[in-house]
């Protein structure tokens, strides 16, 4: 047994140039981004109050910024593909099927588990402890453990560009191919370990914003007067909760398959790769529904926003959340109908995945009830939500076509199947993260984005979609199945040129993005947003500064009704006046502290070493990782004071703009 | 909106037009079966198509419509700030789409009956077997009744029903003739079956629908349906074939991973070779280090 176990200097794909360089690349940016931080004395700043923070707003930026700069590495991915396939008819293109399975397999789980996952969770962070009235998650510390250990993951599956490869699989690791058998390499241990890290992350993070929304909210805050956004958090992390360990689990077998010669998915030994097929979608299919509530959650916010409407149908919106949250469950088998379980099985649940499509469609009619009779403003995030549905029913409308199992039988696995879930993940999800990131911005830093580089980001991402992805429909139709390092069909060819030209352009919407980025920050001062609410909001997170302080409330609001900033503001508006003064007591809030990142730190370590089986540096991992926890349980202080004094002071601020905003006389205060 | 006969009809016209550009401007693909099955299968794709168009249009057309008229700077429009709840639309809205998923559903169930793969093809004629294993990557077609094999091209009669069974050596991968219809797993130890039916003679690609591996995008064949008599001739052509007999070592020997194998043929095969393969869950690895194969 070596010292490095696997490890040695071939494990360096010095023969592959591609990822050496954009490693390199990456490498350099960040570590210019590091000497910077040093040079100008930032990175005390960082460590106190960024890395170790365990305050749910830091975190949930956090977790948005991770998502983002997936999103380069997972939309990098993309480009090869569509590239490699357009230059690939009738010769081998340029990526040998050895780095194409890698791209493929790296892209998909990228982008669900290290872009949609972090973006929606970080949207959840910041945004539901806000809309709830409260001052933070219910475990606070335990919620920067949750990221750090997703970073933690999202650093292992990078690392594979450098040392060693990444599976070669498809991003669900079927076996028997998964098997070591079959793969014997580290890339199906990287995306193992890498997922169970992040898992562990999500599952706990799960855990702590449904005990935030069923046990911390403010008073007079019932589940009849949640907002919107927070009954979708609430689905989704309810989800979470239930699907996520089948995930860990089923990982978990693949992992005593490949690591200690079980035969959970093995046919050679009884095994069975089909039960493995069943519990990895029993965890997929709510998966893709943890994505997108949270995103139905965002437009229905935004929507009522921006026609400055309440939400139409308050009461059917949350029962057809909750009916999605149950139905999600029952209906993994459309996955593979064409594994033969009979006609009775396929039946049944086309049927149940079809019945899903009836509250998604009340959504989508109540959304547009909402626009009816309102004044609706064209910021970039309504045009993200018209975008949205028009989108979203062409993704649900092919979505339910592949339910019915005859139809399944000739589209399944094709390029068809391939353009329904970028139509409803792309459509839905990422256009619901990019239109709730500009929605809360001003909240998360105190001045709003720019609106001109923001609609151009949209026009290039929505044109760029249809571009990219209705060609693949036509293939799907043309009988193109999908993860084809090349091919000879004649047909083929001119579609996947026009996609390939999509991609270009989604490329142009996130350069948009980035530009949108820079010029916001570069006039932040001319952006401030001075009164907290910068669309006439009208939930709760808008009542408080941004961004807000660290106890987001100085006092609990007293909810008094659904859309409880609005009626707050229109009493105001009414009586010419804020409400009373109210009686400052001091508060406690929680420490930082570095848990999380020493945790993560220990836990990558002991990732790394068990892909490459270096057992010494598991052991150390582990222990470390396990210290971390006992030093964490033993700790004296927790929580730090804020004095009476200080909350008034900062309340006076915060109601002084208040009163500018609702044009009210500043004697008006108290 | 499924009630206005006009909208439907506009749909389905719409959903015609967006059918013939398709058609003229592809290769042929699930929309041009050349078998039942395939029909069938396009009938119910294009039959939910249409239903669902009913709905999707309209609704397109009124988030554009409510979009546009309602804009902040229309004062024409009317102005509702405080209307958030109708019973009557609540009610409207449940049942438009549970209404379409009605339907739906009972296209989806009786489809699923009478499009089962497992289902054997009424038909005059005598069905005809033919076995299918996936190896890493490269297709086997065993005619039992014949007692000849083929590598990655499979002739069949046209107008004969042919029940297909589908196994793996190895992998799973996915047994798929677009334009025959019906796919179905190919996945090592089970014995999956498939009916469909060739009726109009012709050369028909086929390929694996489920990644497999490195080899996978050569993993294709041909299908060649053509009349009995010629199959007739194919199938005595492959019997004074010179090759050898596929038993199990030539079996194993063959399941060997290679890319790119052009179509080839076995004059016999061991009989039960088939049953063979999927009790012993493909081609075991043990078997296989013997043969050379990388470990």
């Amino acid at each position: 047994m070596s010292f490095t176990g696997k490890l040695g200097w071939d494990s360096i794909p010095f023969h592959e140039p591609l990822p050496l360089v954009s490693a390199g690349v990456i490498g350099a940016v960040l570590l210019g981004v590091f000497v910077w931080a040093w040079r100008r004395g930032h990175l005390p700043y960082i460590w106190s109050e960024w890395i170790t923070s365990v305050d749910h707003k830091r975190i949930g930026v956090m977790y948005c910024l991770l998502a983002g700069v997936m999103l380069l590495r997972g939309f990098s991915d993309a480009l090869l593909m569509r590239s490699q396939q357009a230059i690939a008819y009738g010769n081998e293109g340029y990526l040998p099927p050895d780095h194409y399975d890698q791209i493929f397999s790296a892209h998909g789980t990228i982008m669900i588990f290290f872009v949609a996952m972090p973006f929606m969770i970080g949207l959840m962070n910041f945004v539901v402890p806000l809309q709830l009235g409260v001052r933070d998650v219910a475990f606070p510390t335990l919620n920067s453990v949750s990221f750090w250990l997703t970073a933690s993951g999202a650093l292992l599956i990078n690392m594979s560009l450098v040392i060693g490869e990444f599976a070669k699989t498809g991003w669900l690791v079927y076996p028997p191919l998964s098997e070591l058998r079959f793969s014997p390499g580290v890339g199906v241990d990287y995306y193992l370990w890498a997922l169970q890290i992040s898992g562990m992350g999500t599952l706990l993070s799960g855990v702590n914003l449904v005990t935030t929304i069923l046990k911390m909210r403010a008073p007079g805050m019932g589940y009849s007067r949640m907002p919107m956004f927070t009954w979708t958090s609430l689905a989704s992390n309810l989800l979470i909760v239930a699907a996520f360990p089948v995930l860990t689990a089923v990982l978990g077998m693949l992992i005593l398959d490949r690591y200690l010669g079980f035969h959970f998915f093995t046919p050679e030994a009884g095994g069975n790769q089909m039960m493995f097929v069943n519990l990895i979608w029993a965890w997929g299919h709510p998966e893709v529904y943890i994505l997108i509530l949270p995103a139905f959650g965002v437009f229905s916010e935004i929507i009522s926003t921006f026609s400055s409407k309440p939400l139409f149908g308050y009461r059917s919106m949350v029962i057809a959340t909750m009916v999605i949250c149950i139905l999600s469950f029952m209906v993994w088998l459309h996955h593979f109908f064409t594994m033969g379980a009979g006609a009775d099985v396929n039946g049944f649940f086309g049927i149940t995945t079809m019945i899903i499509a009836v509250p998604t469609g009340v959504k989508v009619f109540n959304w547009l009830f909402t626009m009816y009779g309102g004044r609706i403003r064209y910021t970039s995030m309504m045009l993200w939500s018209i975008g949205f549905i028009v989108t979203f029913v062409i993704g649900g409308m092919t979505g339910v076509m592949l339910a019915v199992p005859p139809a399944d039988f000739v589209l399944h696995n094709s390029l068809f199947l391939v353009a329904h879930f970028h139509n409803v993940i792309i459509g839905g999800v990422l256009f619901g993260a990019f239109a709730g990131f500009t929605f809360w911005f001003p909240k998360m830093f105190g001045f709003t984005l720019d609106e001109t580089w923001g609609k151009r980001a949209f026009w290039l991402w929505i044109s760029g979609f249809y571009v990219a992805f209705m060609p693949l429909y036509v293939l799907g139709l043309m009988g193109m199945t999908r993860r084809m390092q090349h091919y000879d069909v004649p047909g083929w060819h001119p579609w996947l040129l026009v996609a390939a030209f999509g991609a270009v352009l989604i490329a142009g919407g996130i350069a948009c993005q980035i530009m949108m980025l820079y010029v916001s920050i570069k006039t932040r001062k001319d952006r401030v947003d001075e009164s907290g609410d910068p669309w006439d909001g009208r939930t709760l997170e808008w009542i408080t500064t941004s961004p807000p302080p660290a106890f987001n409330f100085a006092v609990l609001p007293d909810v008094k009704g659904e859309e409880a900033y609005w009626g707050i503001k229109a009493q105001a508006r009414e009586q010419h006046a804020l409400s009373k003064l109210p009686d400052y007591k001091a508060i406690e809030m929680p420490r930082n502290s570095p848990t999380g990142v020493v945790c993560a730190f220990f836990s990558t370590a002991m990732g790394f070493a068990l892909i490459w089986h270096i057992w010494w540096l598991v052991l150390l991992g582990f222990v470390g990782a396990w210290a971390t926890f006992v030093v964490f349980a033993w700790r004296d202080e927790t929580e730090y004071e804020i004095s009476a004094d200080e909350l008034k002071r900062l309340d006076q601020e915060r109601r002084r703009s208040k009163a500018t905003l609702l044009d009210l006389p500043q004697d008006a205060l108290s | 909106m499924l009630r206005d006969p006009r909208l439907a009809r506009f749909s389905a016209r719409l959903a015609a037009l967006g059918l013939c550009v398709v058609l003229t401007a592809c290769e042929p693909g699930i929309l041009n079966p050349a078998g039942p099955i395939a029909a069938g299968e396009r009938s119910i794709f294009l039959n939910s198509l249409v239903v669902m168009l009913a709905i999707v249009v309209p609704v397109i057309v009124l988030a554009f419509a409510f979009g546009w008229w309602f804009r902040a700077s229309n004062s024409r429009a009317k102005h509702l700030p405080e209307w958030a709840y109708s019973g009557r639309l609540e009610l409207l809205v449940w049942s438009i789409p549970a209404l379409a998923i009605m339907f739906l559903g009972g296209i989806a169930w009786i489809g699923s009956h009478d499009l089962d793969p497992p289902k054997p093809i009424a038909s005059k004629a005598r069905t005809m077997t033919v076995e299918v294993v996936a190896t890493d990557w490269k297709w086997l077609f065993l005619y039992p009744e014949q007692g000849i094999a083929t590598i990655n091209r499979l002739v069949v009669p046209v107008g004969t029903p042919v029940k297909f069974r589908i196994t793996s050596a190895g992998v799973m991968n996915s047994f798929f003739v677009p334009q025959l219809g019906s796919q179905i797993y190919a996945m090592s130890g089970m014995d999956s079956t498939l009916h469909l039916r060739a009726d109009k003679a012709g050369r028909y690609r086929g390929l694996s629908a489920h990644y497999s591996g490195e080899g996978f995008a050569d993993m294709n064949f041909f299908v060649d349906a053509v009349p009995q008599a010629a199959f007739d001739r194919f199938v005595a052509t492959a019997r004074a074939g010179q090759g050898k007999t596929l038993d199990w070592a030539e079996f194993v020997a063959m399941a060997h991973p290679s890319r790119n194998v052009r179509p080839a043929s076995y004059p016999r095969i061991q009989p039960g070779l088939y049953d063979q393969i999927v009790m012993r869950n493909g081609a075991p690895e043990g078997e296989k280090a013997e043969d050379g194969r990388e470990q």
